[in-house]
């Protein structure tokens, strides 16, 4: 079995961001690998930028880590000599800034998503090579894939915050359910103006998709119920 | 000697110019690909340049979206001599050749065909420059599939001074080759005009597309088996 425990940390991923009326959901699965292998299978891949900021990371686990360090710094400092918050618009554009100059290097695609008082909840995505677009939803990492059709079918304009963030929860389990690189829990986090809420999603938790069975904790349990013989 | 080529990740595909009457029109659909995945749909990719440009941009979006903050950056300082002048689509176009030139001469490229037009003092102007500094003018331009697919469509049948209507209709019909035959086209796209009086970027539209072709309901039909 080729298993390169030397490989780079590569989050395979799933990221989703999608706003409503008010806000911002983020969603992510929680798998790492390292080749085959999976390093951590609780990652926290929404991280935090600002108060009001937060960025959904895919690629490689080392450069998403390091342009989100540089961000958050940066940032820091902007809203020190600004004198109030920054806007997500602001730090899309730092993350685009440093996607862009280090294109030949990075290998990150990047969700960003906040709420800020002039422009309310914004999603930007920033793929490989520093593109940044501003969408109403954007998808990102390996599990994406499978999720074209999905939010072709099932996104829609002027959903309230419970809408998105179910919205964000099945797309999520569904990649992770055909996505052999993403896996775990799935994590969201909510900003609007009220501010920001942390959730978790563990697989018990999610419906099951094609071909999965009902988790029990043994076979024992499944035969102390005898099925009838079939004569 | 460091060489440093890179390669596209978001791009995207034909822009198509044309003169017409009262200056110039240009198309391109609001699609971006990621390889085979046509991942973006809603990308401007035609933007005004100060008051008597347009810009149309195939390739990579990320260096598209570069080169729109350096022709800010020259527009703004053009405009702080406020001196009543400003920059024609003559000059963009050349500052942009040097631009695309200079960056292939260090192996680092901005990987993009961009189609320039504009109207100054009466005097239209239409010119494409791609991401190896080959630039030229002409009354009608393409970029990527458009070059194979829209001018011979259009060396047959653009004429000097077109109205407007057969300007769009004849842009149309190229677009619609264009949907038909290439495949990182979507059926989503933006006209944009440039007259004297200013640029107008139409929001964006889809074409009617014919499928209704007996022999495309029935290919193998008379010679059962084949395909």
């Amino acid at each position: 079995m080729d298993l390169n425990l030397d490989a780079p940390h590569s989050m395979g991923t799933t990221i989703v961001g999608v706003s409503y009326n008010g806000g911002v959901v983020l969603g992510a699965d929680s798998r790492t690998s390292t080749g085959v292998y999976v390093a951590n299978r609780a990652s926290d891949k929404i991280t935090q930028l600002t108060d009001n900021v937060y960025v959904c990371r895919s690629g490689s686990a080392a450069d998403s880590q390091i342009v989100s360090d540089y961000v958050r710094y940066f940032l820091h400092q902007h809203t020190i000599q600004l004198g109030q918050p920054a806007t997500v618009k602001v730090a899309a554009n730092l993350i685009r800034l440093l996607s862009y100059s280090n294109k030949n290097m990075l290998e990150t695609g990047l969700i960003v998503g906040g709420w800020d008082k002039y422009e309310g909840g914004k999603i930007y995505s920033v793929p490989l090579g520093g593109t940044i677009l501003e969408q109403p939803f954007a998808i990102g990492g390996s599990g994406s894939a499978y999720l074209y059709g999905f939010f072709d079918q099932a996104w829609k304009e002027g959903m309230t915050k419970d809408e998105a963030e179910k919205l964000v929860v099945k797309a999520v389990s569904l990649a992770i359910a055909r996505d052999g690189a993403s896996g775990g829990v799935v994590r969201t986090v909510i900003i609007n103006s009220e501010g920001v809420t942390r959730n978790f999603y563990p697989g018990d938790t999610h419906p099951l998709w094609h071909e999965e069975l009902e988790p029990t904790t043994s076979l024992l349990d499944i035969l102390s119920a005898p099925e009838p013989m079939n004569t | 000697m460091l060489v440093l080529i890179r390669y596209p990740y978001v791009t995207g595909t034909s822009v198509v110019g044309i003169k017409y009457k009262d200056g110039i029109l240009l198309a391109a659909d609001t699609g971006a690909s990621y390889g085979s995945t046509l991942r973006y749909k809603s990308v401007e990719r035609i933007k005004a340049i100060g008051k008597h440009s347009l810009l149309g941009a195939s390739g990579e979006i990320s260096d598209f979206q570069e080169i729109l903050r350096y022709l800010d950056e020259l527009i703004i300082y053009d405009d702080m001599w406020d001196d009543g002048n400003s920059l024609g689509p003559k000059e963009v176009h050349n500052y942009l050749t040097r631009v695309m030139y200079n960056r292939r001469n260090k192996f680092n490229p901005l990987w993009n065909s961009l189609v320039l037009g504009g109207v100054k003092n009466g005097e239209k102007y239409l010119g494409t420059v791609n991401m190896i500094g080959v630039h030229y003018e002409d009354n009608h331009v393409a970029t990527g599939f458009g070059n194979h697919l829209a001018r011979p469509i259009l060396r047959d049948e653009w004429k000097e001074d077109m109205s407007f209507e057969d300007a769009v209709k004849l842009l149309e019909k190229c677009m619609l080759v264009l949907l038909y035959r290439d495949r990182s086209a979507i059926n989503k796209m933006q006209i944009a005009k440039i007259t004297e009086e200013g640029t107008t970027v139409y929001p964006p539209y889809s074409l009617k597309t014919f499928w209704g072709f007996s022999a495309f309901a029935n290919p193998t039909k008379g010679a059962e088996g084949s395909w």
